[in-house]
């Protein structure tokens, strides 16, 4: 499971990680409890995920991308879905084919849903289709029909087909829902490019993992580092405890 | 044989109008709208006969014949009366071709003894002919040209016979049109087979048609006749180099008299697209007690998709596009139709796309005739299942996944980008149905950074900026202000010239970020010293991720 995913930290200096999932968690400051949380590589990709963001940016679908394609094979050639309600598309506007990561801009279908109700009904087809390699959700508001049995269904229905889906909430509460993993994004101050320093540089999130099946919450400032990887920083550095404890491997929980 | 309808447009409104037996009664014409006034396209036998033309303006034949009574014309109709008489026309050969916009060629290659020669089967095509109305010039030829130029330009019923390889000199087929045998010195050779004649030797009775039967454009008419060129024969009198130089850097045939000579003799064949019916795949079941109930018409509908997919695969065909037609007892018709992402032959897909349109359906007394026409279908070979079973079992295929999504939203609610060459950022991607292939483009540049999102419409902004035509140093949109800290640009793009009206302004793009880290695209819309308006307003555009 070795993907040219993600680097480790190159703040935290942690060396053996490879994906970006791990590389979450690959600095040494974990606390060992928490690395005792991880889970085996490879084995708990994410299958349903929230991210709420703001309208007014488009922070939710940049990283959305980011996971997606973290989490995708890399020689995978198969169109991906991006469903849009109404509100979403009017708010936060529509996907500009120059502007989408080069390996994903040609493989787009894009569905225009009038209402919320219609979106669900196209992630559920899009997540049931063998020929999709992911499916992104974008939908404004807390509305009634995505109560917490739609969620349920479509994390179901993603995990039986195998097809990931990454649904973006704009200005929306915190309500029900069973998404694995719900982050709350925003945008963050990106790095100053190299050769013009006024400009601004490439995207960078601040994601806060708020509520999570398999992964500790935390709170990290994540950067796209321009070739299709994702890296993970810590945002407030946890404290350090020192090495008190080995990985966990392959124990089980209890043993450990 | 070539059949020309030399007034089909009058024949057909006079047949459609119930006035086939006072022709002659008053002066008629065909008018059809152009953009300098109605202009006459057809006009009957007291027409012409008071002076009136077809191309003349309708104010200029009002001025000749004030009594002319008019009609709108309607080439669409024409030209569809033109192909069901083409399949109509197979009666006298195996082969028939369209040859707008009032002829038709018909292949008679050895069919003609059927009917007890040539001169018989023109005489039994035209009384057909006649029989419905038409007026009709017919002649038959070798080449398909020589046909067409007899029927337009030579005399009636003319027959040019057909040598045979080996026999020389050929035999003579007598012509109802009288002095046409006579002036008959040597037939024509096959189009195929033989060594080609040589020019001026047995172009025979052709020689003496004009120019014009050669099916030139109006241009190459004219030089012909400025060159003093009036008949076929004169063209072969001059030396075959003289035109070939003349018209060297002319490929279409219709404006290079050479290539039509020869296709005349027969020389280069000439090729033609015959006109083929193709009855669609239709199933249907008439039902013995009519049927009342969803769960009943759900079974016959299922059948019906059963039949379909039989005989789809045993044409190797998909069905694209489906109609489903219910007659009721009490005379009304229901129709739904289905369209298709992608050729499709499986019948439990089929019905669980209709099941959907089937929901409003108000069948009354009862529905005795159900009918499953697919009028749009593509080739759809048979192939071999997945060996793992489990891989087919499990999903849905992306053709099926969209139509489902198609039915249920709409047909353009699900599209797919795809790139344009142009500047202009709301140019640079046009929508097209998913499944549509992706025509060939040249790799565009990306030189600059693009937003992830662009607003429909981009919104206005207020922004404040160091110097007129300086950096912006924060702007207020949608309530909120953003202190820029970091900005890229201009990224100047000017209006497509070609497109837009002169006074388009040009966009200065910016890329900006605030302090809490968004990112944004805004332009300036024109500038100050532009002399194209008044001071430059700011939009918000694109979002970047």
């Amino acid at each position: 499971m070795e993907r040219q995913v993600s680097r480790p930290s190159p703040v935290r200096g942690g060396g053996q990680s490879a994906g970006w999932w791990r590389g979450l968690a690959s600095t040494k400051n974990v606390r060992a409890t928490e690395r005792r949380l991880l889970p085996r590589p490879g084995v708990g990709e994410v299958r349903h995920a929230e991210l709420f963001a703001s309208s007014r940016e488009a922070s939710g679908a940049g990283l959305a991308l980011a996971f997606a394609l973290g989490q995708a094979e890399p020689a995978d050639q198969r169109p991906w879905l991006w469903v849009q309600d109404a509100a979403a598309l009017r708010l936060s506007g529509r996907p500009y084919r120059p502007g989408l990561p080069p390996s994903l801009r040609h493989r787009l279908l894009h569905v225009a849903a009038k209402s919320p109700e219609e979106a669900l009904f196209a992630l559920e087809e899009g997540l049931r289709c063998r020929d999709l390699a992911f499916v992104i959700g974008e939908l404004a508001g807390n509305p009634k029909a995505l109560s917490f049995t739609a969620s349920r269904r479509l994390s179901l229905v993603a995990e039986v087909h195998g097809v990931p889906l990454w649904l973006v909430r704009l200005d929306a509460q915190h309500d029900l829902s069973s998404a694995r993993q719900r982050w709350e994004v925003t945008a963050a101050p990106s790095l100053a490019p190299r050769w013009n320093p006024a400009a601004p540089g490439l995207p960078a999130w601040q994601g806060t993992l708020f509520r999570a099946r398999n992964h500790p919450p935390g709170e990290w400032i994540l950067r796209d580092d321009g070739q299709t990887r994702l890296v993970a920083d810590w945002a407030t550095a946890p404290p350090h405890h020192g090495d008190l404890a080995g990985a966990a491997g392959d124990r089980s929980l209890a043993a450990g | 044989m070539a059949i020309w309808l030399a007034r089909l447009a009058i024949d057909r409104w006079q047949l459609a109008e119930g006035q086939y037996g006072n022709l002659g009664a008053q002066p008629l014409a065909l008018i059809s709208e152009s953009a300098h006034g109605p202009r006459i396209t057809a006009v009957n036998a007291a027409a012409r006969e008071a002076g009136v033309r077809a191309g003349t303006s309708l104010t200029d034949a009002r001025a000749l014949c004030p009594e002319l009574a008019v009609a709108p014309a309607d080439p669409a109709g024409d030209l569809a009366l033109l192909e069901r008489l083409a399949l109509w026309a197979q009666r006298w050969g195996p082969w028939s071709a369209l040859d707008p916009p009032d002829g038709l060629l018909v292949d008679v290659s050895g069919v003609a003894h059927l009917f007890g020669g040539e001169a018989q089967l023109l005489a039994d095509a035209a009384e057909r002919l006649a029989v419905r109305g038409l007026t009709a010039r017919l002649a038959v030829a070798p080449t398909a040209g020589a046909a067409w130029a007899l029927a337009h330009y030579g005399p009636e019923r003319a027959v040019l016979s057909r040598a045979s390889p080996l026999g020389g000199g050929g035999r003579r087929e007598a012509a109802d049109g009288g002095g046409m045998a006579r002036q008959q010195t040597a037939p024509l050779r096959p189009a195929f087979g033989g060594p080609p004649p040589r020019v001026g030797e047995d172009l025979g009775v052709l020689h003496e048609l004009p120019v014009a039967a050669l099916r030139l454009d109006p241009a190459t008419l004219l030089v012909l006749r400025r060159l003093g060129l009036k008949r076929i024969g004169d063209l072969s009198g001059v030396a075959r180099d003289a035109l070939t130089r003349r018209f060297r850097s002319v490929r279409a045939p219709a404006a290079n008299p050479l290539v039509r000579l020869d296709q005349l003799t027969g020389r280069v064949p000439e090729p033609m697209l015959p006109v083929l019916t193709q009855p669609p795949p239709l199933v249907q079941r008439r039902l013995i007690e009519p049927i009342r109930h969803r769960p009943l018409l759900d079974q016959v509908l299922s059948d019906l998709a059963d039949d379909m997919v039989r005989v789809l695969e045993g044409q190797a065909l998909g069905a694209r596009r489906l109609e489903l037609t219910l007659w009721k007892v009490d005379g009304e018709v229901i129709q739904r139709r289905l369209e298709l992402a992608a050729a499709t032959r499986a019948a439990d897909h089929i019905m669980r796309l209709f099941a959907a349109k089937l929901d409003d359906i108000d069948a009354g007394f009862g529905i005795e005739l159900a009918r499953l026409t697919a009028s749009w279908c593509e080739p759809l070979a048979l192939s071999q299942r997945d060996f793992e079973a489990a891989a087919e079992a499990h999903g849905t295929s992306l053709a099926a996944c969209i139509d489902r999504l198609s039915i249920r939203l709409g047909a353009g609610a699900v599209r797919r980008p795809e790139p344009v060459a142009s500047h202009w950022p709301e140019r640079a991607q046009r929508w097209l149905a998913p499944l549509e292939p992706a025509r060939a483009a040249q790799e565009s540049l990306t030189l600059h950074a693009r937003p992830l999102k662009l607003l429909d419409r981009p919104e206005l902004i207020a922004v404040i900026h160091a110097s007129p035509d300086g950096l912006p140093r924060r702007f207020r949109w949608r309530g909120n202000l953003h202190e820029v800290t970091h900005a890229e640009g201009p990224e100047r793009i000017a209006p497509e010239w070609w497109r837009e009206r002169g006074a388009a302004r040009l966009r200065d793009y910016y890329r900006v970020e605030d302090a809490t880290g968004r990112r944004y695209w805004i332009y300036r819309y024109g500038h100050a010293a532009d002399g194209r308006g008044g001071v430059p307003e700011w939009y918000l555009q694109g979002l970047c991720s």
